[in-house]
Parts: structure tokens; sequence; C-alpha cells
């Protein structure tokens, strides 16, 4: 442990500590651009220089390793005019359009410009001119202002793993960017935004839409996986402008998906912003009496078997159990929130987990993915991997279609019969598995949502068993959600009661007209068709499929409207925060259920959010541990049975487009349009 | 400017392959270097792609480059357009480049420069309409005792002044070669009324 | 003056067959004589020859040749490499070509003796892509070498294996800075690497690497074979043994020339290339070490020595000991304008300071030329040099502010006189 003094501060740091982190532990700031704590040392910027004594020229902290008896100096005469020196320079060719910056307020160049900087110019030659790059709907930018800090290259070349961008020429003509015009072909891409010091490269969907301090910050959690990344929404006047990564080293780290980031503007089109009710055929306008009268109407004489509910994808937990207490109090024993039915065994909570954790990745020496592409359905989860990856000594294989998942996979086989031979030890890398010492396997919803879905999860479980993956002391058994929605309603209980259907079960009831009356809570994925004459109330906040085959809709509110639960994929409890109201008539999820309770006569025992969550403790006490991974015992699910041979199928076809709001939303469009399926991807071309 | 400007009216070829016996030596290149650091054959591997390609190095070449040593693109391209000696864009037959830096200006790399102008009719950066000449300045070519000093292709010409660079510019026109080296018939980097030192031979015949 | 018997580069102007064997060839020059025994004295003795023959690098930064080797692991699981600096682009500087084409044998057979005084089993010459032909000539130079057995497996029937692979870079002047090299050499943009760590712990493809010049390796078995107190018998203490110098500019007769460190920088000039034009009392200033070292006027020139010491006390440097003479009809200010413009056009861009202060100094040194500047700006351009100075990953920062803190060390009158006849020109002009 190297001891050093900084500014007369004597201070004892780990060994590997550079001399910026040692000044930062000993409580004196020094200012940086280059240096990102994610991203390897480029040490190019020199803003960090301080001195040393004894060393003839200032050090570059960000890349010195503090040494035993260094003696330092942040503030001295010869640190801040080697300081005052970068910040002019790096100011000379800078544009002074920072009242047309988008960057500006939160600017790391203007704000230590007010901290370091001479209060005029010297240079009064002319300033250098850069084109603009085109880096694709996402990424606006503004090259002249670039301080060529090399962080976006960094981040692209090491955590996105895609090697799009670099700095070609040399000198003072030196520029960042791909060189030959394409579009960043990565999920992670739009994070160089907040990376950049400068605005260089700023956010082009919030182009000129507001400055930093005019917008409200709420801290909130994203649904548009199954990751559950801490986001901080932003809004002005009732309206989500942005939602940026808010730092959580056990899930995002501080990334986000461009999904995560920029389906904000499907949050104003296309929403449900009254109740409708279908009359000659046609949804109209209606009020919430109205609303509720027709449910009502349809409901009465209708027996609880022939009553059905579906959660979606997007659906929080408070109104997921309202929904289920509702169908209990109606006799219903057919509810799931399994909308792709896929074979999820909720008997057994380690059996739907992500048990490893995302950071416990990072500990895992083999991986082996089943019938998943997380690159699309997680891209946070897939950056840890490849995090994992170039720590070094982690081998990934995968059974699916190969895919570019931005580290090497070794691609074994398609479908279940590799999987069978892996459990049968008929494959050469059931010997890497049993090597391993911390092995993982990754199940993805493509392995599961198909008829031998449950043989799949009894397999997986067979090997993960045999494999070592399920030890007192190491889970590495790990299914890979797409849904927020998915594991809360597991944990909740939202799956067919006694003598209850699952989704298959009751999409062909309802064909049979076995089943006339079905509550769709946010749900759109499912075959809408297969409904048949069902009697369909759809509530949730937008005009997707479920909302145009209803016979009442009653709008909902959105994920940043509502206080709300959700449980990520790795089991995790967290809590989403209403950034601004719903829209017109739309309200909170479960007061909609709790009214329409009361007007079926079946009223729900809670009156306000805080009994309901306690209700939900109740249910399932890991309500109650918010933001844990709580070990879940392990314990039998799947179903051995007969595999067949037919390849696994991702379950993302589209990785910009999985749910009404980003399927309601211009940007998104564009990225599909511009990367989606069939547009390339990953590191060809 | 570094980056390709795709406006610019550079004819891009489609596709670039090394033939049979450059890709042997490329593969000669390539096993220069360890196991898995073949990326440290990319600049022999695009200095052979440009002598391939008439002296000047298009985008299909760096790109079958970056497949040939598996690098991603964009680490070629930055190689390409770092690099001075990779021409981006086609040059003439005769690629002069003429050093200016301050050895060979003392000595009168105007004058060089000027008289290429003259008698090509082109300015620094251009090609010849009949694409036999183009014009370059480099820095300091590292013969400076030989200054000034103009580089075509390979060669070094040296001890240049406005004559002798006219008359070199017409060798070149008839197609002859002149010889390599000083137009002042001097050898070598020795002082050109002859060497100072190196006079006693005898230890040089034998060993000493 | 260094009698020839002392010479160590016998065939500096190719005066004799440059190939191995030859009537006049390379091994009939004393080259490759009794190389296997010096081989067999082992690492340390080399090493310690080298040491106490003093000899210092002679790519410009002066650092001990055998201090820099014993930083080389004496054990290590991974490969150590020689690598060979001839990426020769210090304006001025010319001296490694005519080691390479016309003495390459010197320089191979320096790569094995300094491989095995260092180590090292691998070596890797790096030289500059504009030396086509003389990377010919290296390159058959090391193929006779391997054809006779003197490297490869078992060099000189030594039981030592050593690989020498030639290496061409292709236009940047940065890549002599040795870890600009390294990652050139790796197939990456030349931009020197942050340090530490240094190359002898971290080098090439992350192993223990030695960078030396062509002419510091090329002068190794010579030192082996007459010893170490040989070399270091001539020149001053610190600063001995041989040097090939390059005069150029204005002289009488430009050279190469090998002589003595220390030796007076009027009596080299005047011995071997053929004097100033126009006499010594024409001189106007020399930039004595290469276009990084800060220029010098004549009345330091009368009498400075041309070794590292000499040259650091009058605010100057030995660099390469290219010597660049400029007499009385020099535009000085363009001489060292068009040095600014040099170093601008080969900073890497990858720090700040040298991308950006390159370029302003550049500028403001073209004003310069024509006087259309204020005298305050020569303090601000002084200020500028201090903040690029010191402050880069490299030493190309450096070099960019020494040739400018020089003129305006020796020649502010100049830069001052120039503005005045602007403005009055200007005022002139403005009054027609």
């Amino acid at each position: 442990m190297p001891k050093l003094t900084i500014n007369g501060k004597a201070i004892e740091v780990p060994a590997g500590t550079t001399v910026l982190q040692a000044c930062q532990q000993a409580g004196f700031e020094v200012a940086h651009f280059c240096f990102h704590a994610r991203l390897s040392i480029a040490g190019n910027c020199r803003m960090c220089l301080v001195e040393q004594e004894k060393a003839p020229k200032p050090i570059a902290s960000c890349a010195m390793p503090a040494a035993d008896g260094m003696v330092i100096h942040t503030d001295s005469e010869k640190a801040k005019k080697a300081r005052h020196g970068v910040m002019e320079f790096l100011l000379i060719n800078h544009p002074l359009d920072c009242p047309i910056c988008d960057q500006g307020g939160e600017c790391d160049l203007q704000d230590q410009a007010m901290a370091y900087g001479f209060d005029r110019g010297r240079y009064i030659e002319n300033k250098r001119a850069v084109k603009d790059k085109n880096f694709g709907p996402l990424v606006a930018t503004s090259m002249n202002r670039c301080i060529h800090c090399t962080r976006c290259i960094r981040f692209a070349t090491e955590i996105a793993g895609v090697e799009d961008l670099g700095a070609t020429g040399r000198g003072e003509d030196m520029e960042i960017g791909t060189y030959i015009e394409r579009t960043l072909s990565s999920e992670l891409s739009a994070n160089i935004v907040d990376l950049c010091p400068v605005g260089a490269l700023t956010a082009k969907p919030y182009a000129f839409v507001a400055r930093p301090w005019e917008l409200t910050k709420v801290e909130s959690v994203d649904v548009l996986d199954a990751v559950g990344s801490n986001i901080r929404v932003d809004a002005r006047g009732g309206q989500v402008l942005r939602v940026l990564p808010r730092l959580n080293e056990a899930i995002n780290e501080e990334w986000i998906s461009n999904k995560t980031r920029f389906a904000l503007d499907g949050l104003t089109r296309r929403r449900l912003d009254v109740p409708y009710v279908r009359k000659n055929g046609k949804l109209a306008e209606a009020t919430w009496h109205d609303a509720f009268g027709a449910i009502a109407a349809r409901l009465r004489g209708v027996s609880g078997p022939r009553i059905a509910a579906l959660a979606g994808d997007l659906a929080d937990c408070e109104s997921m159990l309202a929904l289920k207490e509702l169908m209990a109090a109606l006799g219903s024993p057919h509810l799931d929130c399994r909308q792709d039915g896929a074979a999820l065994d909720p008997s057994c909570r380690a059996g739907y987990l992500f048990n490893t954790t995302i950071a416990g990745i990072e500990e895992a020496d083999v991986c082996l993915l089943i019938g998943t592409h997380p690159r699309w359905e997680a891209p946070i989860v897939n950056a840890r991997l490849r995090k994992r990856w170039l720590q070094g000594g982690f081998k990934v294989a995968g059974i699916g279609a190969p895919r570019d998942l931005t580290y090497p996979v070794e691609w074994l086989g398609a479908g279940p019969e590799t999987l069978a031979d892996l459990v049968a030890g008929n494959h050469p890398f059931a010997e890497t598995l049993k090597a391993a010492k911390k092995p993982m396997l990754v199940l993805g919803q493509g392995a599961l949502r198909r008829r031998d879905g449950a043989a799949v999860l009894h397999l997986a479980r067979t090997l993960a068993e045999g494999a070592g993956m399920a030890r007192e002391d190491w889970n590495g058994f790990n299914v890979l959600h797409t849904a927020a929605a998915r594991v809360g309603g597991l944990d909740l209980g939202f799956v067919p009661q006694a003598s209850g259907r699952d989704t298959a079960g009751i999409l062909s009831a309802c064909e049979k007209g076995e089943i006339e009356f079905v509550y769709l809570l946010g749900a759109d994925e499912i075959d809408m068709k297969r409904l048949g004459k069902a009697f369909v109330v759809y509530q949730g906040h937008h005009g997707d499929a479920g909302a145009h085959r209803a016979d009442v809709v009653l709008p909902g509110a959105a994920y940043t409207e509502k206080d709300a639960t959700y449980v990520n994929t790795e089991g995790r409890v967290q809590h989403g925060r209403r950034a601004v109201f719903p829209p017109g008539e739309a309200r909170d999820d479960w007061t909609i259920l709790r009214a329409l309770s009361e007007v079926l006569g079946r009223k729900l025992p809670y009156d306000n959010l805080r009994a309901l969550r306690r209700h939900l403790v109740e249910v399932n006490p890991v309500f109650g541990r918010i933001d844990e991974t709580p070990r879940s015992a392990w314990g039998k699910f799947g179903q051995d049975g007969r595999v067949e041979r037919e390849p696994f199928a991702y379950p993302i076809a589209d990785f910009y487009r999985t749910d009404p709001i980003s399927r309601a939303s211009p940007t998104m469009a564009e990225c599909a349009a511009q990367f989606g399926a069939g547009a390339r991807t990953g590191t060809h071309g | 400017m570094s980056a390709h400007d795709n406006s610019a009216p550079v004819a891009q070829p489609t596709s670039f392959a090394f033939t049979p016996e450059n890709l042997k030596k490329a593969q000669a290149h390539i096993a220069k270097y360890p196991p898995g650091r073949q990326a440290s054959a990319v600049l022999p591997l695009l200095d052979l792609a440009q002598r391939q390609h008439d002296n000047w190095l298009p985008r299909a070449a760096m790109d079958a480059v970056a497949d040939m040593l598996g690098m991603p693109r964009i680490r070629v391209y930055e190689v390409a357009t770092f690099y001075t000696m990779f021409n981006l864009k086609p040059v003439g037959k005769h690629f002069f480049q003429i050093c200016t830096t301050t050895p060979c200006w003392l000595r009168g790399s105007d004058e060089v420069v000027a008289a290429c102008k003259k008698k090509l009719g082109v300015g620094i950066g251009e090609t010849t309409a009949d694409g036999q000449f183009t014009l370059k300045e480099v820095e300091c070519l590292g013969a400076c005792v030989n200054a000034p000093i103009i580089q075509v292709n390979d060669d070094f010409y040296e001890d240049l002044d406005g004559v002798s660079t006219e008359a070199l510019i017409d060798a070149l026109k008839r197609g002859g070669k002149p010889p390599v080296g000083s137009v002042k018939k001097r050898q070598t980097s020795a002082p050109a009324g002859g060497p100072t030192t190196l006079k006693d031979l005898s230890f040089a015949g034998g060993k000493r | 003056m260094l009698a020839d018997k002392d010479r160590i580069f016998t065939n500096l102007y190719g005066q004799f067959d440059w190939h191995l064997d030859g009537a006049q060839g390379a091994r009939k020059r004393g080259d490759w004589d009794g190389t296997k025994d010096l081989v067999a004295k082992g690492r340390d003795w080399i090493a310690n020859e080298v040491k106490a023959s003093g000899l210092r690098g002679r790519g410009g930064a002066g650092f001990p040749t055998g201090l820099k080797w014993s930083f080389m692991p004496k054990q290590t699981d991974r490969p150590s490499y020689l690598i060979v600096n001839a990426d020769e682009s210090e304006p001025g500087t010319c001296k490694d070509r005519d080691i390479i084409r016309h003495d390459p044998q010197k320089l191979i057979e320096g790569c094995l003796l300094a491989g095995v005084g260092m180590g090292a089993h691998h070596c890797y010459i790096y030289i500059r892509g504009e030396f086509y032909n003389e990377a010919q000539v290296l390159q058959a130079a090391i193929d006779e070498a391997y054809a006779a057995g003197l490297v490869g497996k078992n060099a000189c029937g030594s039981g030592f294996d050593f690989e020498i692979k030639l290496h061409r870079g292709a236009g940047a002047y940065i890549c002599g800075e040795e870890t600009g090299l390294l990652e050139s050499l790796e197939g990456k943009k030349g931009q020197p690497r942050l340090k530490p760590p240094f190359p002898a712990a971290v080098g090439l493809y992350g192993c223990p690497s030695t960078v030396n010049n062509v002419e510091t390796i090329a002068v190794v078995p010579t030192i082996l074979r007459r010893g170490g107190s040989w070399f270091a018998g001539i020149g001053r203490p610190k600063n001995e043994g041989t040097k090939v110098y390059c005069i150029s500019g204005h002289v009488e007769q430009p050279c190469n020339v090998e002589e003595a460190m220390s030796i007076p920088l009027k009596e080299l000039i005047e011995k071997h290339a053929g004097g100033v034009r126009g006499g010594w009392d024409n001189l106007l200033a020399v930039i004595p070490g290469g276009s990084s070292v800060p220029v010098i006027p004549k009345s330091i020139c009368d009498t400075v020595l041309m070794d590292f010491d000499a040259l650091r006390d009058v605010k100057s440097g030995l660099g390469t000991a290219a010597v660049i003479v400029m007499d009385k009809s020099t535009d000085i200010v363009k001489a060292i304008a068009r040095l600014s413009q040099f170093y601008k056009h080969e900073s890497c861009g990858q720090c700040t300071p040298c991308r950006e202060g390159t370029g302003w100094m550049w500028r403001v040194m073209e004003r310069m030329v024509q006087g259309k500047a204020e005298p305050r700006e020569i303090d601000m351009l002084l200020d500028v040099s201090l903040e690029v100075e010191g402050h880069t990953i490299c030493a190309l920062g450096d070099a960019a502010a020494w040739p400018v803190q020089g003129l305006i060390r020796h020649f502010r009158p100049e830069l001052e006189r120039r503005m005045h006849e602007y403005r009055a020109h200007a005022t002139r002009a403005a009054a027609e």
C-alpha cells in the first residue's frame, strides 16, 4: 500500500491506484477530460497534470501509478500553470457557441473553463473547421467542438465492442469519426453522448429541446427490457424530455441501451388518454363511469371459469396483484403473465431468475447461452458478458443461430438436441463445463416459448446440476427475461390458479367460446384473432394491438407516469417513480382496478399505494427487499419430456420495436429502418 | 483533409485483391511477426497494395488488408490516414516528393519547387493532365547533406538546383531513368571536393 | 582530429562493397571478426564493456546505452526484443542512412551483440519508409548474414539464437519516438505511449524491449573488439567516443563525417565541410543537433564543443549531431518558422498541448516572418512554447518548443525589427 503526500496531506492507497484517484481519495479534485473510470487510460487531454516533487515535469495524474513517497501538489504554481495552458489549448479551436450548444449548462469544458481558464483569449488565428459526421438518428455531431479526448472511441471499442469509431488523420487535422460514412451499429452507442465532455456529440432527438436547469429530474427504472436499468427521467411541463442512465454498479453501471434512452418520444404518441367503449363495432370515447358500466353489464351473470386475464410485458406489480385479486373475487382461475407462453415454472423462484446476477457474471469462467441473443434481449447484460470476456479467462458458447455478440462465441448447435447432447455428456463442451470453476448458463425465452419449453427447462436444470452450477456457493443457472413485468408477475403468482388455464389455454378456450370475457392488462403481444368472440377489456397506455381488439379501453399510465414496482430478471425488486402525470383521463393502473372492483361490487381491500405494497409483501416477502437479490433456493422445475429438433428462435426480431412504447416512437422507427432486422449490425462491413 | 470526402471525384474501385505473387509476399510479411500479432504487417501490406495499385491506395484495398489481418476496418483507415506515404487518391507515374524542410530550404528548395511548377505547369498537390507527374511537398527526407532533394517514387535525387531539376524532368519525360543519387556525381555524402577522412585505406582493405 | 584508424565506419561514403563477402566486402574490413568469441563472453561482459565505453545513445537523447540495457529483465518467461530505430527523420540528420546503405553488416553484427548484451533473441529494425533503396540493401545484407549463419539459429555457431527482421515505416516522424515506434510496429498509428511503464518492462507486444538508434548499435562491435576503454579515450569525460556528424546548410561542402566527440564546432565545419559559405565571419547561426535543439548564434559557435554537456551549457543540445549552418543571408525567422511547420505537420495529434500548440506556434511564426505581429506577441509566443514544453506525452512537444525559444532567445531584435518595418510599410501604404 503506497503512502504518498498530497497537498501536505498523507494518504495511503491500495497498490494500483493512480495519482488522480489518490488525489480524489484525499479530497482534492483534479480536473480532467479524457479520463473515465470505466475506460482505458488515454492520458491525452493533459488536463490532470499535477506537480510531483523531484520530477522534472508535471505528471499526468490519471496515468501515473501512485508510488510510495510521492509528494504531489495539485495546486502549486507549476500545476496551475500547466492546467491553464492545457485549458487555453483546448479552447483555441473550440467554437464560442455555448449559447446554441446543447451541452450548455452540463458541459465539462464550460465548467472547467470557468474554474481554470483565462478570462480572455490570446489566440487570434482562424479556428479550425471540422466537417460534422453522420452517426445516424441518435447522435448529433458538431465536430468543431471536439477536444479529441477519444472517450467515444474507447467506449465503442471497449464497452460496446463495435469498432466503428476511430481518429483518422493526425496532428491538428485528426478527426474522430467512422471515416467512411456509417451509422454507429451498437445498441449502446448513444452512451457516447453522456461520455462526450463537450458538445461534440449530443442527443439528436433532444436537439434544442431544453436546458438542463429547466428540467425536473426523477430517479426511476427502465421497463423496456427485463434488466431494470436505473434511469433518470428529465421532464418539463408534464412531458418527459430525456432519459439518462443512473449509476448502479449491480445492474447497468452507467450505461443504458439506445431504446431505454430514446423510446421516450413514443410516450406522447398513440396514447390512450380517455376511456373507450365499442359501440356499433367502433370504439367511441366514453367516461370512466360508462366504461366501467359497460364492463359491469357484460360481466353480469358470467361465471368465473368463463373469465380470464392476461398481464403484459410492461405491467407493474401493484396492478398485477390488484388484477389477480379481482379475478379471484370474480371466481376466475384463468390468468397468466406469460403472454409469450414461455414454459417458466412459477413453483421454484431459482428456476426463473438470473441467479448469477448481472454483476456476478464477472465471477464466472464459462458461459453457455441457450436460445438467447443477449445483445438484443438485454444489451446491458451483453455488455457485462463482454466486460467479463475482456478480463480474460472466460469462454462463451451458444446454442442457437450464430450472432455477433461483440465477443467470441463458440456456437455448438442450433436447438434442444445439442443441449441434450451436453446433458448426456456426448459433446466435447461438456468437459469444458465440468472443468469450469464457476460455470453459468443463460436460458433465453427463445428456448422456453415453444411447445417443448418445459422439457428444455428440465434439460437446462439437469445440465446445471450436473455441471456444478447449482451449488451452495454458486448459482450459475440463469433465465434471461425480455419483459419487465415477467418476474414480478411470477413472484406474485399471476399464473393459472387451481384448474386454471395458461395463455395457450385461455386463447384456445376463447376460440372455442368457453371463455367469454378477457381482461388484458397491457397485453399486446398475443395473437388477438385468437380471442374469438370474447368480450375484451384492455387496460393500458398505448393504442397498440390490445386496444384495437378491445371492447372497452381503460387508459392507464406508462412507466414514467406512476410510482410502481418492477422485478428485474435477477429477481431484484425496484421502484419506478412518477416523473409526469398520465395524459388526459388516464389513471395510475392499480387505481383503475381498485375503482373497477368497487363498481363490480368486489371492492379490493387497499385504498392507497402504501397499503397495496404492504399487501404485496404479504403475498411474497421478496417485495419487501428493495434492490436486493436474495438467494433463491434450488428446487425441481421444468418437466422431463421429449424435445423437438426445431432450432431455437430468438424472441426479438427487431431490437428497436419490442413493446407498445417503442413501437410508437418515431425515433425507434428510424433506428429500426437503419439498424433493425434486415439492416446490417455488428462489426461486419 | 484526412477524411474521405465522398463527393470528391476519386473513382474508388469496388474491389481489391492481391495478385498471387503479392499474396505470397504479403504472407511472408505476416510471417515476420509472432502468431496473433499479424496486425504488425499492416504497413507492409498497405504498401504492397499501393504498389500493386498504381501507387495509390483505394478504400477497397484498405478493406482487403483489414480483412486479411483480422483488423477492424476503422483501425486500418486510421493507419492509412496517419502515415503520409499512403496516397489516398491517384498520383502520377512520376511522384515528385519535394523536401522543403529547413535544411533543403537553406540549400535552395524554393528554386527546385519553382522549377517543377514551371516545367510541369502544375502546383503542389496537383497532377499533370497527362497523369505523368504529381507534385507533393514533403517533410525532411533524411538526406540533408545532399540537399535539396526530390524523391521520385522510391528514388532520391540529390544536390538539385533549378537547372538540374528541369533536366531531371526532361529525362523522365523522355522515358529515361537518370542515375539515382547526387545529380552532381558527388560520392554519396562525402564532401563534394572529396573525402577529408578515410584516406588512409590501409586499414580498410584488411582487418585491423 | 580523429585518426582514420580510429574511425568505426570505414565505408561511410560507400567507397567499398557493402556486401558481406567480396574483395572489399564487410568481412574484409573487419566486420564479424571473432564475433563468436564476443558472444561467448556473455551478457554481463558485453553490457559492462559498453558501460565502460561511455557510449550514450546516438538518437538524440544521449541516454547511457549500457545502463539502458541493464533495465532489461534477467529472467522472463516472455520474449525480449531489441528494436533498432532506423526511422531517421530529424531534420538535418542523415547519418543512419549511410550506415544502413554502406555499412549494414556493422549494424547487423551490432544487433546480435546488443541482443546478447540485453538478453534479447528477437530484433526488429524499424526503418523509415522513404528509405526504400536503403531498406533493400539492408534486407539483402540481413539475408547474407542469415545465409552465412551469422544470425538466426545458433548465430555464428555461438549457441545463441537470434532472429532479425526488417520493418518499413510509412511516413511519420513521430515513429522515431521509441514508444511511437513500438505502436507503429504493432500495426497502429504511431502515437507515443504513456510512460511509465517503460519499454524495458512493457514494450513490443507487452514484452520487455529496448529501442536503440542505428549508430548506437552499429558502434558496438568495434567497441567490443577494441575495448570500452579505447572508445572512452576519445572525446571528453561523459561525452566519449566517435560520432557521425551531418553538416548541412550554408557550408561550402555539406557532408557526413565521423569525428571525435567534443570536437569544436568551428573545427568540424572548417575541416570537413569546407567552412561556412563566405567564410566564418559570414556565419549567422547554427542549429547544432538536428531541428529539435535551439539555435545558437555565431558568438557561441566560435568556441562551443560538439558534445552533450557543452551544448547543454549553452542552452542547446547535441541531439543527433546534425549541424545545420546558416550564413548571414539566411532569413532566420523563416528558417525556424519552417521547423514550426514541420512539427505541426508531424504532431501525432494525440495530446492537447502538442496538437493545438504546434499549430498555434507555427501560425504566429508565419506572421512573424512577415513582421505582421505585435512586439508583445513575442512574449506570448514564448509563453505558448512554455505551455507546450514539458506538458506532452512525448518529447515532440519539447522539440517543437525549443527552436522557437532559441530564436526568441537570440534573435528577438530581428523579430522586433520586422514588426517595425511591417508597420512602417503599412502606415506608408495607408498614407498614400
